[in-house]
């Protein structure tokens, strides 16, 4: 039972990853109908942002709670700028193009920096300082929460609150949901839609970043390929909890980190990797909109 | 007698190059040119799904990797003993035989898998196949890292290599062949309909599904069958050559060419497998250099370098000119 609930918490903390990361993919994909295949490549982005960032400040010779504040902010704002950049300059010429091609331009953006962060960072791994140092709170019956982790927690969880607020209460995020809809409408009332899929990215790629700094906290070795996998994995989360839905995308990440713990704890940790589509792949035999989506009918 | 002249000639062509070839070329370029060969039949056998049909498969490494495995344990257990058995004729013909049989294995296992995963999943649309090849793809190569029995994350190594300039060519020459007739036949025209419009198409009486899973299982079939030449060529086979990674160059090739032109797919085929080995001097630029071409070449020309049309030889060289299809 003890060991049940440390991987449930292990599991709820990775899927808390997950689900920042989903959201940046199924906002875009809400707005644009545009799978990012570049998101990873900006969770990994922001790692590295992050381990600059800890340089800047000295966040790992001298530790304190404000500095690390301080890197996770400064990670998220670059990463907005480099979310924006992409968009303008890869995706939006290629919005009235074919989907196909808007999707190869995606890939040739996330090979662009996956390899070009290989020439700038290196392509050995590196190690992400310790800007927090690791203590561990029991929290009864044996089950143990480390700092770190409860960071990750609280970090990520205030983070889906903050972007609910703005999505449902704020102007722009009113704009981001009417845009969602019909970007001709949307115009029409008077909305920028360039300039409402610029902010989407930048809330993608920021929220990207956070994740990126959060993993790096846990485990420190980061390297320019780290993306790829989490990036896939965090897009079956999105579409498991139906593409383009915010809370489903959240709980989407949150069902895909508690099974992967899972299948590394009872089954096998090779098979890891193979569970999130394994799971991707019933859903969508079963319930194709996913978890939350509606199924949308088609008219003639 | 006339319609038999271009295969006769293509098969004493292959023949005479697969004696010359091996003996007058440097050993990087002939493996470059072998690499060329088996990038084409993938480029068009994934062309059937993508740009014939218009499905979105982008797990094609997948199907490439059950291919190579299947035929490459065929040979291991069976082809190899037969080639041996075969004592009455002469090596390359028993080693032909021996390959041959293995490709049809693998081919046909890859499409078994191609049946299994369309059948399902060509009931969703667009996107959502896309992210269930996806993780096809990704789930295959998690199994064949897992069994030992195939050599696990440590690779198949030994495989015979069976896989001359002939077989090699020869395996382009047919899927080019049988993609050309299909474009032209009933069958491919259901294909261009679906692409253009399916609910149109179904209308029409197309029964799309039937025609999809075809497509399908007939890309992946050639897909696995590239994948036993891949196999047999290099000799040694290891998860890590499947990737997404690997789906996505394949892609990059079809959309480069422009869907549904197979001249397209071939050239850019030559173009892909080329590019990197000639930016090989500027080593750690050139995949820099290859995503940023991606981009470019999206952003300017997204319908690829040859659209939907056909380089035409027939014309070049005076014949009447062929019906257009698109």
């Amino acid at each position: 039972m003890t060991e049940f609930l440390q991987q449930l918490v292990n599991g709820v903390t990775w899927g808390s990853v997950y689900a920042l990361i989903a959201l940046g993919y199924t906002m875009v994909y809400g707005i644009l109908r545009l799978i990012n295949f570049a998101h990873g490549d900006v969770y990994m982005l922001g790692a590295f942002m992050g381990l600059y960032a800890s340089r800047w400040f000295h966040a790992g010779e001298d530790p304190s709670p404000i500095k690390a504040l301080l890197v996770l902010l400064t990670s998220m704002i670059l990463c907005a700028l480099i979310g924006m950049v992409i968009e303008r300059l890869a995706y939006k010429p290629v919005r009235k193009s074919p989907r196909l091609s808007a999707l190869i331009t995606a890939i040739g953006v996330s090979l662009l920096l996956e390899n070009g962060g290989v020439l700038i960072f290196g392509a050995s791994p590196r190690f992400f300082p310790q800007i927090v140092a690791q203590k561990n709170i029991e929290l009864g019956m044996g089950v143990v929460l480390s700092n770190q982790q409860l960071i990750v927690l609280v970090v990520s969880f205030g983070l889906m609150l903050a972007l609910r607020w703005l999505v449902l209460f704020t102007k722009v995020g009113k704009a981001m949901q009417a845009v969602s809809h019909n970007h001709m409408a949307a115009s029409l009332m008077g909305i920028s839609v360039d300039r409402i899929i610029t902010f989407t990215f930048m809330i993608g790629s920021a929220l990207a970043a956070a994740a990126g700094v959060l993993v790096a906290l846990q485990s420190p070795k980061i390297e320019p390929y780290m993306g790829i996998l989490p990036g896939l994995k965090a897009f079956v989360a999105a579409v498991l909890g139906g593409i383009g839905n915010i809370p489903g995308a959240v709980v989407g990440g949150l069902v895909m980190g508690i099974a992967e713990v899972l299948v590394t704890g009872y089954i096998s940790p090779s098979y890891r990797d193979a569970i999130a589509f394994v799971m991707l792949i019933v859903i969508l035999l079963v319930k194709p909109a996913g978890l939350f989506g509606k199924a949308v009918t088609e008219k003639v | 007698m006339k319609r038999f002249l271009p295969p006769i000639l293509t098969i004493f062509a292959l023949v005479a190059l697969n004696v010359l070839l091996p003996r007058v070329m440097n050993p990087y370029y002939f493996q470059v040119l072998m690499l060329i060969g088996i990038n084409v039949v993938l480029a068009v056998s994934l062309n059937l799904v993508n740009g014939f049909t218009g499905q979105f498969s982008i797990g094609h490494a997948g199907f490439m990797a059950v291919g190579a495995y299947a035929s490459a344990m065929f040979t291991l257990k069976i082809g190899a003993p037969f080639a041996a058995s075969l004592t009455g004729v002469p090596l390359p013909v028993a080693q032909g035989i021996a390959l041959l049989m293995a490709l049809v294995a693998g081919g046909l296992l890859a499409a078994g898998a191609g049946w299994l995963v369309g059948l399902p999943s060509l009931r969703l649309r667009g996107d959502y196949l896309a992210i269930v090849t996806l993780g096809f793809g990704e789930i295959i190569r998690v199994v064949i890292l897992n069994v030992n029995a195939i050599g696990g994350a440590r690779g198949l190594p030994g495989i015979p290599p069976y896989a001359t300039f002939f077989w090699v060519f020869g395996v382009v020459a047919i899927v080019i062949g049988l993609a050309r007739n299909l474009a032209h036949s009933t069958h491919g025209r259901a294909l261009f309909a679906i692409r253009d419009d399916e609910i149109a198409a179904e209308a029409l009486g197309v029964d799309t599904t039937k025609y999809k899973v075809l497509a399908f299982v007939l890309g992946a079939f050639f897909a696995g069958v590239a994948g036993g030449l891949f196999a047999h060529f290099l000799s040694y086979l290891n998860p890590s050559s499947f990737t997404f990674i690997k789906s996505i160059e394949v892609i990059a090739m079809v959309v480069l060419g422009g869907m549904g032109s197979i001249s397209g797919s071939v050239m850019a085929a030559i173009v892909l497998t080329l590019l990197p080995e000639v930016l090989r001097s500027v080593k750690d630029f050139r995949m820099v250099i290859y995503a940023l071409m991606l981009i470019v070449l999206m952003i300017t020309r997204p319908q690829g370098l040859m659209g939907t049309r056909e380089l035409d030889l027939g014309a070049l060289f005076g014949r009447k000119k062929a019906k257009v299809v698109s």
